[in-house]
């Protein structure tokens, strides 16, 4: 039940998406949700939302795929929807006892619903094609200037990856206690708020107890192989630019450009 | 004889609808009978820990039934958890679902789920104690503090606490050392002599099951390969060599001795056995 959880899932393939350089990507990702943020007529969101399409076509990500991440936030976008529909002054179109319906409140319910689902989908895109290391590679080498205002940036990535990489561990491990509990009798399914979260407590403590104890023995493996952070560490895959990276940034660059000038 | 469990044309498989579905049984068929020591050996994956939580309703059927004494555990589901404490379960690694602040509470988390409270709850949790080789002293100290053996001590007590008809051991001796698996073992036994309560003793270890069951059933891709008592199991070794299981040591030696024209019984499986039949053997050859 647990397993169904899917957190930024990577689709292993070898698409001229997978091939990009995962900075590129990110930095796409980032000019797209300028360019969203930016629509304010019908056409931009088109356009926007073709860009996605086309983005999805050469990830070759079906569309399931893609709108199955929109699952866990269906209740924020419909709530957002709502709300905007009737809480939006204008002309007046239906009337329901208290609730007005707007003509204005119909376009801003609709188009902020695309603009969530644009911004999501758009995010998941770049999960599914990078794989986690590669993403905080690149974050790293993105956000590398700021060493020199002494944040410490690999060590930022290091625990990102690591707290990527044992996701599915936990995940694992929660099912085992959960399971072994249920064993001896633990009722985690009825009861009241007070009671479910009473119960969580024999799930809790062994969860806490084993995440600590892989984190010391993983900090013993770590400096038996002489880790000591990111002074003087190279890289074994060492991030380069080609001509289909460039190509993309301008793609996207101009995406967001044009949308801010002429929208 | 009389069955308490009664598996029938039992399917599982994980994931079911998706690309990564999977079957881990296939209209396996089992009888655990009233009382008996069972030892249960199957390779990595050959559905031994599947086929276990489906006993106690961790997990349901795909396809088939479990009767726990004739009826079927998932006839009314809401009572699934009374299952639970009839046929208890300890995990592979049970010491990681520890959590009170001291052995004692711990020990008392399952009969204080089935609603004990008490003197009849101080009883069962000495008893456990006593039954799991769990010293008195340490009832009252974190179970943090106690050593690796001494946890799982203190893990199967407090399934054992529940008194269930049936006690079922995931591997219970994985990861301790020679000596603290000698041990747990015989405590287990005892207490399976002691209360008469049917046992299920999952293992790989031919050498454990062999010692200690009174009846072996061989899993092998999901399906039962063989059952019967350990003589019989082990006299099979062709067919348990080619489910990538091995015999136990006592018995490949009396196998190879019988290679080489020596009239030993090549169903022996312990080392005493094995030292009998090779001194009979000696007295009969006249020295």
């Amino acid at each position: 039940m647990l397993k169904d959880i899917t957190l930024g899932q990577y689709f292993p393939g070898n698409t001229p998406a997978h091939r990009l350089d995962p900075r590129t990507k990110l930095l796409a990702v980032v000019f797209y949700i300028v360019a969203v943020f930016s629509c304010h007529s019908a056409w931009a969101y088109i356009l926007t939302a073709l860009v996605l399409a086309l983005s999805a076509r050469v990830s070759k990500v079906g569309a399931r795929a893609l709108f199955r991440g929109l699952k866990p936030v269906l209740f924020i976008i419909a709530f957002t929807a709502l709300l905007n529909l009737f809480y939006t002054p204008g002309e007046e179109l239906a009337r329901l006892w208290l609730l007005r319906v707007t003509r204005e409140g119909v376009w801003t319910a609709a188009a902020m619903m695309t603009r969530i689902t644009l911004l999501i989908t758009g995010t998941f895109l770049l999960t599914y094609t990078t794989s986690p290391i590669q993403l905080t590679d690149g974050l790293e080498a993105l956000l590398g200037p700021l060493k020199r205002l002494r944040v410490p940036v690999h060590e930022l990535a290091m625990m990102m990856s690591i707290a990527l990489r044992f996701i599915p561990t936990l995940i694992e491990e929660t099912d085992k206690i959960m399971s072994a509990q249920k064993a001896r009798g633990a009722d985690f399914e009825s009861g009241g708020l007070a009671r479910r979260a009473r119960a969580l407590i024999p799930l809790l403590v062994p969860l806490f107890v084993s995440a600590f104890r892989r984190a010391d023995e993983l900090a013993t493996a770590m400096e038996c192989r002489c880790y000591h952070g990111g002074e003087g560490r190279t890289k074994l895959h060492v991030l380069r630019f080609a001509a289909r990276d460039y190509l993309a940034l301008l793609f996207y660059l101009a995406l967001a450009a044009g949308i801010i000038v002429f929208d | 004889m009389d069955e308490i469990i009664r598996v029938e044309n039992l399917t599982h498989t994980y994931g079911a609808g998706t690309p990564f579905c999977r079957s881990a049984l296939e209209h396996l068929e089992l009888s655990v009978y009233r009382g008996e020591l069972l030892g249960v050996i199957g390779h990595t994956g050959s559905g031994k820990s599947t086929l276990i939580q489906h006993l106690n309703g961790l997990l349901r059927p795909t396809e088939g039934r479990v009767l726990l004494d004739g009826r079927d555990i998932w006839a009314e589901p809401k009572k699934i958890r009374s299952v639970r404490f009839r046929v208890g379960l300890v995990f592979q690694y049970p010491e990681y679902q520890l959590f009170e602040e001291t052995v004692y509470k711990d020990i008392a988390f399952g009969p204080t789920n089935m609603g004990l409270g008490g003197e009849e709850l101080d009883r069962r949790v000495r008893d456990a104690a006593r039954f799991a080789g769990l010293d008195e002293s340490l009832l009252n100290v974190s179970p943090f503090a106690l050593s690796g053996g001494q946890k799982r001590r203190a893990a199967i007590a407090g399934v054992i606490a529940m008194e269930p008809e049936v006690l079922v051991l995931d591997e219970p001796s994985a990861g301790l050392d020679p000596r603290g698996r000698e041990e747990l073992l015989a405590h287990i036994r005892a207490y399976h002599r002691e209360r008469g309560t049917t046992v299920v003793l999952v293992s790989h270890s031919m050498e454990e099951v062999a010692r200690h069951a009174e009846r072996i059933v061989v899993l092998s891709h999901g399906r039962v390969l063989m059952s019967g008592t350990p003589r019989e199991v082990f006299s099979r070794g062709g067919e348990l060599a080619e489910a990538g299981l091995d015999v136990p040591q006592a018995t490949r030696v009396a196998m190879a001795l019988r290679e080489k024209g020596l009239a030993v019984d090549p169903a022996v499986y312990t080392v005493e056995e094995l030292a009998d039949a090779l001194l009979a053997l000696k007295r009969g050859g006249g020295g």
